[in-house]
């Protein structure tokens, strides 16, 4: 133990730490743990001592971790210990003042995959040299841009809420006084009720700034107020059964789903258009980034309504009844309808078929919910199952939980978290990490409402979970629920009313076409092979052969006599069979890799008694 | 238990008084950017709309000629002058910021064949119909001086062109042989002959000085070595090649102006096959003219249109026309590559922007970055085919236009009939000939 070399030697590390604490500030180049030297100059340490210090610096910082209780994760422990190894060693300046983290700051290879969007994995299709190398710098430009995206999350400023019970402590236990006594007073403020015993129950609609809070209840009541500030905007009755209601791009509009037709408001309540084609709607979803209001009918049909310019985009028949479960999803703007026979459908306004159908439950469908980056669905049945879907392709189940009583509405939060309303209760389940798989296992918070539940929705960029039920409102506080750094440019809270007219200006000039909604948002990127080949082929047939074939070998004249016909027509040969063989070599190995990968194929699953009904 | 709820300072996320800048912190999270291909493709669609709303290329006439501008030449210290000889025998200089003639020269009697600067710019060289070279000064002559050349060379034969030294003080003329002067005596240094046509242009190389090519009505293209009294070598091809031009940043490329609607670059070093044929013109292309960075030329041809080709496309990406603009007969790329200038028959020099749609003046900075990041979206989204649509449409006179389908029908025609001949003849009887080595006659060194 040579690791401590002034007269500190042999106290307890924490004494040490104590001793820092009071001491005056440091240089920024003293080392952390240097303590305090008697008539230690405040110039810049000598080189001979640099070494010491920092094994000492390595020495401390393991101490502190095995000492501490730390909440840091394994993860950031990896992050410092390879940021070290990184290091070539603190540089000097000319001044002797030495900078303590050299070179650019080290980016975390899965913080820097979260903003990498070239799939590579994906092989790319054969073409030209010229094209080839185009599209490696361009992979090679989205690498570096992912590299400084990455690095750029240094600078967000706030963090995400947690909330953690003491060792054994179940944290569905917490009740919401608890929370609300434990917090700050701003944070505090964020819970409240809304006892309308009269006109219940209620749906809700958050902005998409989550700053506005609209409310309409079954018996017409219809309000929009600030909920931050508890600002009324407006508030009406309009004298009819109110189904749903649901903000359009800005707090400025309003689209309420009224007993007959579809209705839409300002901020102060005054009617601005009647929709007659939508008539008898059930659900509403709105599309920010193509304006599209996506309506669904007891009369089976879901219309997409163009809310820039009041067009009905398309309108397609169902076919399945009533409809009275949609939700959209908001990585790619593919409305999710739940039926009675425990399908969901997946539309776009494109295609008049669904995209793809999923036979979910037993029983019929009672919620649907999908979480912001498009990875999950959580569907819940009449069954009294909850069970949770994987988008990316195959459709599957991950995860499945029987309730006591089905949940008859779900929301996820932009965190990940999951809650469900089953009758007057609210249960939130969380996962691991952002944007991860909710554990189904145990709830992360319950709370029992006034009455049963008839809306769910997590504020964004707020954490707070508004319940509309029988007997009002209800916002809850939901730790951990929201993402806490939004970008100003895209939805800002705090936008003022120029940013916010500005905001409405670009956006309604990048409005995206409702052509372009499909399962894939990113096909629009990708390159297109199967019209390049098409387009290849027919060129060829155009001009009678194929401009890029390869031209067939022609053997080099020779000089001294070595070019007689003879010798010519052998060296052709050679050629000729050399390109045979490899070609003959190549099809054996793939036919190799073909038979192995079939002989990998049984393993994962027991061989069934369908097998021999072909090989799918 | 232990809490954290998330709770915002607003004075964090709010200005402090009016006059500060509006607070916009940024996540680059892509959860919080969803539809971000889709909405890059928007902008980048209305970006190519806005530039075509905005291509006005056309700046100025130059007008004052008395007859059809002959030649035109650039300044190579001076932005603003432009020296222009015309068919009457009349040298103009013109000032191109105020748009306006400085000065006029009444230089031979007949055409003026051929001008040319000196590399530092204090004088130039003309040549004309009146079988005479004639150096003049740059700079007007004083009070009471007459307008006299400094020198005037009178030789055997017509001079039809005339190209400066880029270092050294010698000049080379063409007409019946090419002829390398120094600046200081009356009798060339050299002259080279290679067959016994007349010669169109020369012109000297810029960066391998001491070479230079020339054209010859007998189709030919011949390269010379200043420093050797015989020329290099030379390729004959199908038709006439009214001028050539070098690369100004790629010493062995240069670009012939052919007569069969055609401009062929080609490497100097394998002349047998061009690099590229740029083929877009429906009438003789007359003149050719590289921009200074060497990416991309501009041509000038008698269908009353000039047309700027990358030099790696076989397609022009701009036309340029106007109503009056007739057979445009010559024309410059200017030193700072942002203009063209051309000289056409119905006496006026022409001057467009290089780049159609390009906001002239000061831009700031945020209208700078928002110019670069929506021509970086252009880019990455050029091929798709609505913005690859909108992108190359261009409004062709109804001459040009019907020219165009009329070739197309015969092109295909030609093709259509050779792919019958391949199929009814014994195979390999009719090989296929590309495009680039169609129209290669003959290499001779």
């Amino acid at each position: 133990m040579e690791t401590v070399p002034r007269p500190g030697r042999g106290v307890p590390p924490k004494k040490d730490k104590l001793q820092a604490k009071r001491k005056k500030p440091r240089r920024y180049w003293e080392e952390e743990t240097a303590p305090a030297v008697a008539g230690a100059s405040p110039g810049p340490p000598r080189k001979k001592k640099k070494k010491k210090n920092l094994e000492v610096r390595r020495q401390k910082q393991k101490n502190s971790h095995n000492s501490k209780k730390s909440r840091i994760s394994k993860k950031s422990q990896f992050r410092k210990k390879s940021r070290e190894q990184k290091k070539p060693g603190p540089q000097r300046t000319l001044s002797g003042a030495q900078d303590p983290f050299p070179g650019p700051a080290p980016v975390p290879l899965e913080v820097a995959r979260k903003f990498r969007r070239i799939d590579k994995s994906k092989e790319l299709p054969h073409s030209l040299p010229k094209t080839r190398s185009k599209l490696e710098v361009a992979e090679a430009l989205e690498e570096e841009i992912s590299v400084k995206a990455a690095r750029s999350e240094l600078l967000l400023a706030e963090e995400p809420g947690f909330l953690e019970g003491e060792d054994g402590e179940d944290t569905a236990k917490i009740r919401q006084a608890d929370i609300v006594e434990a917090v700050d007073i701003a944070s505090a403020a964020k819970h409240f009720d809304l006892n309308l015993r009269q006109f219940g129950p209620y749906r809700l609609n958050y902005s998409r700034t989550g700053r506005h809070l609209a409310f309409g209840g079954r018996r017409g009541h219809v309000a929009a107020f600030d909920w931050v500030t508890k600002k009324l905007m407006c508030e009406i009755n309009v004298m009819e059964a109110v189904r749903d209601i649901r903000f359009l791009h800005s707090e400025a509009l309003l689209a309420v789903a009224q007993n007959r037709w579809l209705h839409i408001y300002d901020n102060q309540g005054i009617e601005l258009h009647c929709i007659r084609r939508c008539d008898r709607v059930t659900r509403l979803e709105f599309l920010p980034f193509h304006f599209l209001l996506a309506t669904a009918s007891e009369t089976g049909f879901l219309t997409y309504l163009d809310v820039s310019v009041g067009k009905i985009v398309a309108a397609l028949n169902i076919r399945a009844g009533r409809l009275n479960v949609m939700a959209q999803n908001p990585y790619n703007a593919v409305i999710h309808l739940g039926h009675s026979n425990g399908t969901v459908s997946l539309w776009s306004p494109s295609v008049q078929e669904p995209l793809a159908k999923i036979l979910c439950h037993r029983g019929g469908i009672q919620a649907v919910a999908v979480d912001c980056t498009g990875t999950y669905m959580a569907t819940s049945g009449l069954d009294h199952q909850l069970k949770v879907f994987d988008l990316r392709g195959t459709f599957q189940p991950l995860s499945a939980r029987t309730l006591p009583q089905g949940a008859g509405h779900l929301a996820f939060s932009q965190r990940g978290l999951l809650a469900a309303g089953m009758g007057d209760v609210v249960n939130i389940w969380a996962g691991q990490g952002k944007a991860s798989l909710p554990s189904l296992e145990q709830p992360y918070l319950t709370h029992r409402l006034a009455g049963p539940v008839h809306g769910l929705q997590f504020c964004p960029f707020e954490d707070v979970l508004g319940v509309g039920h029988s007997g009002g409102i209800t916002s809850m506080l939901v730790p951990g629920a929201s993402e806490p750094n939004f970008d100003g440019l895209e939805s800002n809270p705090y936008r003022s009313r120029k940013q916010r007219q500005e905001w409405e200006v670009k956006a309604l000039l990048e409005k995206v076409p409702a052509e372009l909604i499909c399962l894939n948002p990113r096909a629009l990127a990708e390159v297109d092979v199967i019209s390049l080949e098409q387009h290849k082929k027919e060129r060829v047939e155009r001009l009678g052969y194929d401009p890029e074939a390869k031209a067939p070998f022609q053997p080099k004249a020779k000089q001294k006599g070595r070019s007689s016909t003879g010798s010519l027509v052998k060296r052709k040969k050679k050629v000729l069979a050399q390109e045979h063989r490899d070609k003959v070599r190549q099809s054996l190995e793939e036919q190799q890799k073909q038979k192995q990968k079939q002989k990998a194929k049984p393993t994962g699953a027991r061989p069934s008694a369908l097998d021999r009904f072909g090989g799918l | 238990m232990k809490v954290k709820m998330l709770s915002r300072n607003p004075d964090n996320y709010v200005r402090e008084t009016k006059l500060d800048l509006q607070r916009v912190p940024r996540n680059y999270d892509p959860t919080l950017h969803p539809f971000e291909v889709s909405r890059e493709y928007v902008r980048a669609l209305n970006a190519t709309k806005l530039e075509r709303v905005f291509a006005k290329p056309f700046l100025a006439s130059l007008d004052g000629h008395r007859d059809g501008v002959n030649c035109l030449a650039k300044h190579p210290k001076s932005l603003a002058t432009v020296l222009s000889g015309a068919c009457d025998g009349e040298v103009r200089i013109w000032n191109l910021t105020k748009r306006k003639c400085i000065r006029t020269i009444q230089a031979h009697e007949g055409f003026v064949r051929g001008i040319c600067t000196r590399f530092c710019g204090t004088s130039f060289f003309t040549v004309g119909d009146d079988k005479t070279v004639k150096q003049w000064k740059m700079d007007a002559p004083g009070y009471g001086e007459e307008e006299e050349p400094l020198h005037t060379i009178l030789g055997k034969t017509v001079y039809t062109g005339i190209d400066h030294h880029w270092k050294d003080p010698a000049f080379a003329t063409c007409g019946q042989q090419v002829d390398i002067w120094d600046e200081q005596r009356t009798n060339p240094i050299c002259s080279m002959t290679w067959g016994f046509d007349s010669i169109n242009s020369v012109k000297f190389n810029p960066i391998e000085t001491f070479l230079l090519g020339s054209c010859a009505s007998d189709r030919n293209i011949v390269l010379y070595d200043m420093r050797q009294a015989t020329p290099l070598k030379k390729v004959i091809l199908d038709m006439r090649t009214n001028t050539i031009c070098w690369n100004p940043m790629e010493a062995f490329i240069f670009t012939a102006a052919n007569e069969d609607y055609n401009l062929y670059t080609f490497d100097m070093r394998a002349l047998d096959t061009p690099v590229m044929v740029h083929m877009d013109h429906v009438s003789a292309v007359l003149d050719v003219d590289y921009c200074p960075t060497g990416k991309e030329f501009v041509s000038a041809s008698f269908d009353k249109s000039i047309r700027i080709f990358p030099v790696d496309r076989s397609r022009s990406r701009e036309v340029y026309h106007t109503k009056r603009m007739q057979h445009v007969i010559c024309v410059r790329w200017t030193a700072d590559s942002k203009y063209i200038m051309c000289g056409s028959d119905e006496m006026n020099i022409r001057l467009w922007k290089a780049n159609a749609s390009e906001k002239l003046g000061v831009l700031a900075s945020r209208e700078r970055a928002a110019q670069d990041y929506n021509q970086k979206l252009k880019e990455k989204f050029q091929h798709h085919p609505n913005i690859k649509r909108i992108a190359r449409h261009r409004h062709l006179p109804k001459s040009i236009y019907s020219q165009i389908q009329e070739q197309r029908i015969m092109r295909e025609a030609r093709r259509r009939k050779e792919l019958n001949r391949r199929k009814h003849s014994k195979p390999g009887s009719v090989p296929v000939v590309s495009e680039r080595k169609k129209h290669v006659v003959a290499v001779v060194k």
